[in-house]
């Protein structure tokens, strides 16, 4: 365009000040808000998907565990201890007192937060009740994530005798919480529930 | 990229043509003829040489991705066909495995020889940082490929490192499961994993061409630390004179590569990693490859909590803080002296700072109990020391020696570090 044109020798370039602003907020609207929108689903696409979360319960049948016995079952890619205690084991997971321990919260997901670690309160499942003898726990040390060691038979279940986690050297008592070494908290119930006398469903 | 007034001209009508269009063999001629300081040593050759394991590592991961699957079921059996079925798998592989150690092995040498010589220092903090960007690319990329075969230290290691970030307040644990994309290191870790693994050499190569553009800016630091003062006589065109020194030191760096790739494939890995992973069994020791001991030894040397930061957490921060303290490093260190060739008392304290960093390796590969851990505090601390005491105070409290007061000058003079009066006539 030349400057002799008369449209624009009354109105130079930059004189009308409403269209132009309108065309830069225009483009730095849409190009902010697109930037949003491009972003939330380029990182919500690695959170676990629709498939991963298909396989968030299980269900396991617990006729075959003698006391003094425990089991591991996969669950969400974790392994998950399921031990009949015997009555040795949960009279010491009893009498230890709250003020000896690392993590005073009882990390139970069937329990609203913040309850005492109390080993009642380890043993509750989704329906409220207490149930001693079944101890359910995520196998999953919480320091670094290695998987304890306690749960077969001849394995070295630490000082407490409960789990021992070889990796950096974290002890759990019988009720599954830290006693002693670099972890932070005591290993998390599960949400879980009998379905049966003989089956719990995890998840 | 050139910084220097271009030479080149255009002989042939073709090249004439190209040049007003895209002048691309000017670029690469005045990128050969780039006046470089003539005093240049032998541990000036390893930027040249990672250029060389940049593009090994490229080439081969290019060539084991058609054979390799990214999938929990086949991941291990798929590199265990690579070994035995693909037509030179195992050299590629090995090359590959290899060549991530000795990547490694040419970037610390790169690293300490920029700490020795001062090459972080102004005008070159760029350089230096973008360096620092690229080692962080580095760690990253080297991780996430080590996961790839799936066996046993992959995935507890993937699984230890990962744990890492859910020691991050309030967002740690919705991090991990967005790295993981479930509950636990699986399927969905695994390919993303291979993508990245993918992508970020690519990613490295753009920073590497940023990280020379920046010292072709600022030009190239140089062993007496003293600034180019008369391009003529102090400098000489990177070709043919850097070119075949570096090409000479590229040859002996890979016949040391070659000796292990050829020899002792498997000297520099960990055994456990030809057992397929399995989430059900820990192994006994869970043990980074070495070039990450020092830095899993500072992770783990921090056993206390500090105030309301859990030993975790604190860890976490002391692991990072060990890289992040890198990018200040051009303003901690207070001295005007580039090279520690100069600065006697400075030197004293980088060579314990090797030690440190040579102990902290040793101790990361050890069980973290006893006097290891006790070790490995004492030398975490010194770590930081060096960086965050030691440099700052030393640039105030310590008088350097005498320094050449041209490059020519040390170049006619190697043996005497006095300023010999007169030694360079007066033009």
């Amino acid at each position: 365009m030349t400057t002799s044109d008369p449209a624009n020798t009354d109105t130079p370039p930059g004189s009308d000040p409403n269209r132009r602003d309108f065309i830069h907020i225009f483009s730095i609207a849409a190009a902010v808000g697109g930037a949003g929108a491009v972003a939330w689903p380029l990182v919500h696409q690695m959170n676990p998907d629709a498939s991963v979360l298909a396989l968030s319960t299980k269900e396991v049948d617990i006729s075959a565990v003698e006391v003094g016995q425990a089991i591991k079952v996969f669950w969400q890619g974790k392994p998950v201890f399921i031990r009949r205690r015997t009555p040795a084991e949960i009279e010491e997971a009893e009498q230890v007192p709250l003020s000896a321990l690392v993590d005073p919260d009882a990390r139970n997901d069937n329990l609203s937060g913040g309850v005492d670690a109390t080993d009642d309160n380890r043993t509750t499942s989704s329906d409220g009740q207490a149930t001693p003898e079944w101890l359910v726990l995520v196998g999953v040390c919480t320091h670094l994530g290695c998987i304890p060691l306690g749960t077969s038979a001849g394995e070295n279940k630490g000082e407490f005798g409960g789990w021992f986690c070889p990796c950096h050297g974290s002890h759990y008592d019988t009720s599954g919480r830290i006693r002693k070494g670099p972890a932070p908290e005591n290993m998390p119930v599960p949400p879980y529930q009998f379905v049966t006398d003989t089956t719990i469903r995890i998840g | 990229m050139s910084g220097h007034p271009s030479t080149y001209n255009p002989s042939s009508g073709l090249e004439k043509w190209l040049d007003k269009r895209l002048p691309i063999v000017r670029f690469g001629a005045d990128f050969m003829d780039f006046p470089t300081p003539k005093n240049l040593n032998y541990w000036w050759t390893f930027g040249a040489i990672l250029v060389v394991c940049l593009v090994i590592q490229i080439i081969t991961g290019v060539v084991l991705a058609m054979h390799y699957t990214p999938h929990v079921d086949y991941a291990f059996a798929s590199v265990e066909h690579i070994m035995r079925d693909v037509n030179y798998g195992w050299l590629m592989r090995y090359i590959h495995q290899n060549g991530a150690s000795m990547f490694f092995i040419a970037v610390y040498i790169h690293m300490l020889r920029g700490l020795y010589y001062g090459s972080y220092k102004a005008p070159r903090e760029m350089s230096w940082i973008l360096g620092v960007i690229i080692f962080l690319l580095m760690m990253a990329t080297a991780f996430m490929g080590y996961v790839l075969p799936w066996g046993q230290m992959s995935y507890w290691g993937a699984t230890v490192i990962t744990n890492l970030f859910s020691a991050i307040p309030l967002v740690g644990e919705s991090i991990r499961t967005l790295l993981w994309g479930g509950f636990s290191v699986d399927n969905p870790t695994l390919n993303r994993f291979f993508s990245l693994h993918y992508l970020l050499p690519f990613a490295i190569f753009g920073v590497v061409v940023l990280h020379i553009w920046a010292f072709h800016t600022s030009g190239n630091n140089n062993p007496t630390g003293v600034d180019v003062k008369d391009v003529k006589k102090d400098t000489i065109p990177f070709h043919p004179y850097y070119t075949v020194k570096d090409g000479f030191a590229i040859v002996l760096f890979l016949i040391m590569f070659a000796a292990f790739v050829f020899f002792q494939p498997n000297a520099l890995g960990h055994a456990d990693n030809y057992i397929e992973a399995n989430p059900l069994v820990t192994p006994a020791s869970i043990v980074p490859e070495w070039y990450f001991l020092p830095f899993y030894a500072i992770l783990r040397a921090v056993t206390f909590d500090i105030g309301p930061i859990s030993a975790k957490l604190g860890g976490v921060i002391a692991m990072f803080g060990s890289i992040l303290v890198l990018f200040i490093l051009p303003w901690l260190d207070t001295s005007k002296v580039r090279s520690m060739r100069y600065r006697p008392v400075a030197r004293m304290w980088f060579f314990l700072f090797i030690i440190a960093c040579i102990a902290l390796g040793y101790l990361g590969a050890k069980p973290a109990e006893g006097a290891y851990v006790m070790w490995a505090q004492i030398f975490t601390a010194y770590y930081f020391a060096f960086f965050l005491l030691i440099l700052p105070l030393l640039g105030i409290m310590e008088t350097p020696k005498p320094m050449p007061r041209s490059i020519a000058e040390a170049v006619l003079k190697p043996k005497s570090p006095e300023p010999a009066p007169a030694a360079v006539p007066a033009e």
